[in-house]
């Protein structure tokens, strides 16, 4: 059995818990996902399943790509990933893997692209705190020092204004609250990464 | 495949009326510890039939909301009455702000209208203003902090 599974964020809404208090949730379309291929370690030194997610126009499908889905069998699909597992022998081609794999309770961590901010400052970017408003500050909401004088260059790793957002985050430890497995929903307690729509991978946490 | 935001809207809309469900669970589990407690063999159980309608009202009417609070391990259900100063948010997400004087005090408190932990809601009093939120009203006292009663209320 497999721990993970892909699914599209929709959004968030709130629902009520047993004992009636709130409990904020994301509501992602998790699969089914469609077993397309599968990785063994004498082919690719690995094992892993190879899965496909969500609707797409068949015209949108470069030759290289759509011959992949033939060769497996399936109708074509938009995204395209690797599930790692040891035994990749229990699926075969065209095999579903639903969302219910995972129970009302269960720990996951949900990997996805955030929300893409653009070219962002220091004080937006990593919290500096900016210079003086006023007293002649010319420095607002500059970085102010490169670092020190003695090293004669900036040391690698020091923080400059920069692209925000738009890259891959992982959110650990996020509670499932409900799993309805016949219209492949799953509800997450808390927010997950990226905006509404966007592919995210959610895999089971070990219980510690 | 491809599900959009109507999906939300059906969890919503579905809530509203799993939240009666809750309360009947809570209820009848609340009335099962409180029969065996006191020993009795038997009580009543309630169904969702049995959960009080919500009145329909606006911000300037006077409410008394039964709401249940916790202290330690024992539930209890205390009344809070005041104006209606403001509703917020739809379907299952709706809910409203009641304002009263307390020991000379503003209290304000916001409830969700589809909570199981609301046990009921009584209008005291239909209020005729001709704003959708009152929050003029916190810096009134006394006499001017007073709304027109709507004789004829259509709700």
């Amino acid at each position: 059995m497999v721990d993970t599974i892909l699914g599209r964020k929709i959004g968030m809404t709130q629902i009520f818990d047993d004992s009636g208090q709130v409990v904020p949730v994301s509501v992602i379309e998790a699969g089914p996902c469609i077993v397309t291929q599968l990785k063994s370690v004498e082919n690719d030194g690995y094992t892993a399943i190879q899965v496909g997610f969500g609707d797409i126009r068949p015209r949108l499908v470069n030759k290289p790509r759509s011959g992949q889905f033939t060769s497996a069998g399936v109708s074509v699909m938009r995204f395209l990933r690797e599930i790692r597992t040891d035994n990749p022998g229990a699926y075969k081609h065209g095999d579903a893997i639903k969302c219910d794999i995972f129970q009302p309770g269960m720990r996951v961590k949900v990997t996805g692209t955030s929300k893409g901010k653009g070219y962002q400052g220091v004080v937006k970017l990593y919290h500096f705190h900016g210079g003086d408003a006023t007293h002649g500050s010319t420095i607002r909401r500059k970085p102010q020092s490169g670092g020190a004088t003695d090293a004669a260059r900036t040391f690698k790793g020091t923080r400059k204004p920069g692209q925000m957002g738009n890259k891959q985050v992982t959110v650990r430890g996020l509670k499932i609250i409900r799993v309805d497995a016949e219209k492949n929903l799953l509800l997450i307690q808390g927010a997950v990464p990226g905006t509404d729509g966007t592919l995210l991978t959610i895999q089971r946490l070990e219980q510690r | 495949m491809a599900l959009g935001p109507e999906v939300i809207l059906e969890i919503e809309r579905a809530e509203m009326v799993r939240s009666k469900e809750i309360w009947a669970d809570n209820e009848n589990r609340r009335r099962e510890q409180d029969a065996k407690e006191k020993k009795r063999t038997e009580w009543e159980t309630v169904s969702i039939e049995q959960r009080a309608s919500i009145p329909a009202f606006r911000p300037g009417d006077t409410l008394r909301v039964h709401a249940k609070v916790v202290e330690g391990d024992r539930e209890r259900i205390q009344i809070f009455e005041g104006v209606v100063i403001a509703d917020n948010h739809e379907l299952n997400r709706k809910c409203f702000t009641v304002r009263k004087i307390s020991h000379g005090i503003g209290v304000e408190r916001t409830f969700l209208l589809y909570s199981p932990r609301i046990e009921k809601i009584e209008v005291a009093r239909y209020g005729k203003v001709r704003r959708a939120k009152l929050f003029y009203l916190r810096d009134r006292v006394g006499k001017h902090a007073r709304i027109k009663e709507d004789r004829n209320p259509t709700r």
